[in-house]
């Protein structure tokens, strides 16, 4: 076991020579990013189109605006502006509703317009807009500012929705992390087999330490050699899934994957299914009738321990979704001060205090998927632990 | 920024879809075989140590063995030694008191000899000397019945002749 | 605008008790590790828990904040 966390030890080590090379690159990629978002952001960038006058003006970078738009959701990929030009990877909308069925279109027929004026109607004749990357119906006539939805007093629309189950920026990002998880995966288990019973090489012997550590370090210590085994796919699956998007998140121009709280939810409510489902006698016992408490007490501790099913999966949902969001916002905080003050000079301090910040990420980003996966493999244990009563 | 705490829909589907995807496909392709082989491998480990562990023991169990041999071997060298060098001892020791037994035993005769000889001469000296007292006794009253100074001359002589037979 | 300000100074609250709690184990254990170096993994681990389990709260309360922001 020692053994194992010099390995990671070392291993660390090494990850954070990469991660000064790498927070380098990102601090400057996220500048240009910061730099860009402004211009595509609906009607602002298109009036500053117009006429070259106004441009002085358009500088003005509203930074929460740039930071919102960085850390959600999107229907395309948005990369970078060029000269005023968004350039950015369109992705697949997909549409439902019962009324109307099933439509998909390029993210681009939007022509990157995200407060309602462009419409984009369909072959089947189904008129959609988008607003702050929300798809509503369109309504038949723009209104006064010459959106297509209608607005109530908070300036929401109100427009009927169609189930969006596009293939957001999210999405396509997550594909990625997928694919790379399944390419690296599938290469180590052909490298074990291949080499059966023999010291693992290559990429084998970089990622074996930490499917290792998962097992020796996070598993077995908090659910017991005996169940363990039913649980590492998971644990292995959940620690890099959150610990490679961490990093991918990391890279220029990538979505916040790890920083959405639909993803976050999604992984917190399988770890709750996999604990209720296993939970054995003793576990329920524990909720509904917990050992030493007197009967009198029970009415108030039973819903204590209800609620508190569902706390321990929330607040894994919330742990990494607020500290990767919140690592990400920092950054961009850090980056955009440089825009905010309008002045290259303020980049020696924040440009360096990015790197730093991109460092600490790094850490995060490990720390994070350890937490999750830890606190997970704890929940489980005490849905498996055995009565020592 | 309320979009930020507001799960989407769409992206909850697609979530939870890939991830299940996922967690089959991995479970089936890398962590079984990856499990597996880290296991064997470690079965393997244990296995060669235990037995190097094993002959460890052996080697120690032999080692052990033959220190206990040598030990005894010392002992028993030891102990014959000892035993030798007694017998030696006492052998010596014997023979000695034996020398020394028959020495004085020899003195012993020989001094009683010497006594024997001793005794036998002074008594036949004694009678010796008795006998010729008597003859000079009788010589003397001889001569002295006949004249006094060739008596006295004869004693003389005889009492030499006497001393000198005594003397012989 | 006002409950921006008391949104900020709420999530300021947040960071003091968390830090002065993630310190508090912090030191306790760094000083756990000192005392029996071989049983620092153990030490570790739970040391992460228990600071886990005051972000999580802490986190909370950011969550409150944020909440009150859009409230107004």
């Amino acid at each position: 076991m020692k053994t194992t966390v010099t390995y990671v030890g070392n291993w660390l080590k090494n990850l954070f020579i990469i991660a000064g090379l790498t927070s380098l690159m990102t601090g400057v990629a996220v500048a240009s990013e910061s730099h860009g978002a402004d211009h595509g952001h609906g009607a602002h960038g298109e009036e500053a189109a117009h006429g070259h006058a106004s441009a002085e003006e358009s500088e003005d970078v509203d930074i929460t605006e740039v930071i919102g738009h960085h850390i959600s959701d999107g229907h395309d990929w948005h990369i970078i502006d060029i000269n005023d030009h968004p350039v950015s990877v369109p992705l697949p909308v997909i549409l439902y509703s019962s009324e109307k069925g099933l439509d998909v279109f390029l993210s681009s027929k939007f022509q990157h317009n995200d407060d309602g004026k462009v419409v984009v109607e369909t072959k089947a004749g189904n008129r959609y807009v988008k607003v702050h990357e929300e798809i509503y119906f369109a309504s038949e006539k723009a209104n006064a500012h010459g959106a297509f939805v209608e607005m109530d007093e908070h300036h929401h629309p109100v427009n009927a929705k169609p189930y969006d189950v596009s293939l957001t920026k999210d999405v396509a990002e997550m594909l990625l992390g997928v694919s790379l998880m399944l390419v690296i995966f599938i290469s180590v288990a052909n490298g074990a087999k291949k080499r059966e019973g023999k010291a693992p090489r290559g990429i084998q012997s970089f990622f074996e330490p930490l499917i290792l550590f998962v097992r020796d370090e996070i598993a077995i210590p908090n659910i017991g050699k005996k169940h363990h085994e039913r649980f590492m796919p998971f644990l292995l699956t959940v620690f890099f899934f959150i610990w490679i998007n961490n990093l991918l998140g990391l890279l220029p121009g990538a979505p916040n994957l790890t920083g959405n709280i639909a993803v976050t939810l999604t992984l917190a409510v399988f770890t709750l299914v996999i604990t209720v489902v296993n939970g054995n006698k003793n576990y329920w016992l524990h909720i509904f009738a917990t050992p030493g408490v007197p009967w009198w007490l029970l009415p108030i501790m039973v819903p204590i321990e209800i609620i508190g099913i569902f706390t321990k999966p929330f607040s894994l949902m919330v742990r990494l979704f607020a500290n990767i969001t919140a690592g990400h916002i920092v950054i961009l905080c850090v980056i955009g001060l440089i825009f905010m003050f309008k002045s290259a000079y303020v980049g020696v301090a924040s440009v360096p205090f990015g790197v730093f910040m991109n460092a600490l990420e790094l850490l995060v980003a490990f720390l994070q998927a350890f937490v999750f996966t830890l606190l997970s493999a704890i929940y489980f244990g005490s849905a498996v632990e055995e009565g020592h009563h | 920024m309320d979009k930020l705490i507001q799960p989407g829909f769409g992206l909850i589907i697609w979530q939870a879809v890939i991830f299940l995807v996922v967690l089959f496909l991995l479970t089936k392709f890398a962590w079984k075989p990856v499990l597996k082989s880290i296991k064997d491998r470690e079965a393997t480990i244990e296995g060669a140590l235990n037995a190097a562990e094993e002959a460890k023991a052996e080697m120690a169990k032999l080692k052990s063995d033959n220190e206990r041999l040598i030990k005894e071997a010392k002992v028993e060298r030891d102990a014959i030694l000892k035993a030798a060098n007694e017998t030696a001892e006492k052998l010596i020791t014997e023979s000695k008191l034996k020398a020394r037994e028959e020495a004085d035993k020899e003195k012993e005769k020989v001094l009683v000899a010497i006594e024997n000889e001793k005794r036998s001469a002074v008594a036949s000296l004694r009678k010796e000397a008795a006998d010729l007292s008597v003859e000079i006794a009788e010589k003397v009253l001889r001569k002295e019945l006949s004249q006094k100074p060739a008596q006295d001359a004869l004693l003389d002589s005889y009492v030499k002749e006497g001393e000198l037979a005594l003397l012989n | 605008m006002t409950a921006g300000v008391f949104a900020a100074l709420g999530a300021g609250l947040v960071a003091i008790g968390a830090a002065l709690g993630i310190g508090k184990i912090g030191s306790s254990a760094m000083e756990g590790i000192a005392r029996q170096p071989e049983a620092g993994g153990k030490i570790q681990t739970a040391m992460i828990i228990a600071a886990a389990l005051i972000e999580g709260v802490s986190l909370f309360a950011v969550l409150v904040t944020l909440l009150a922001v859009q409230a107004g």
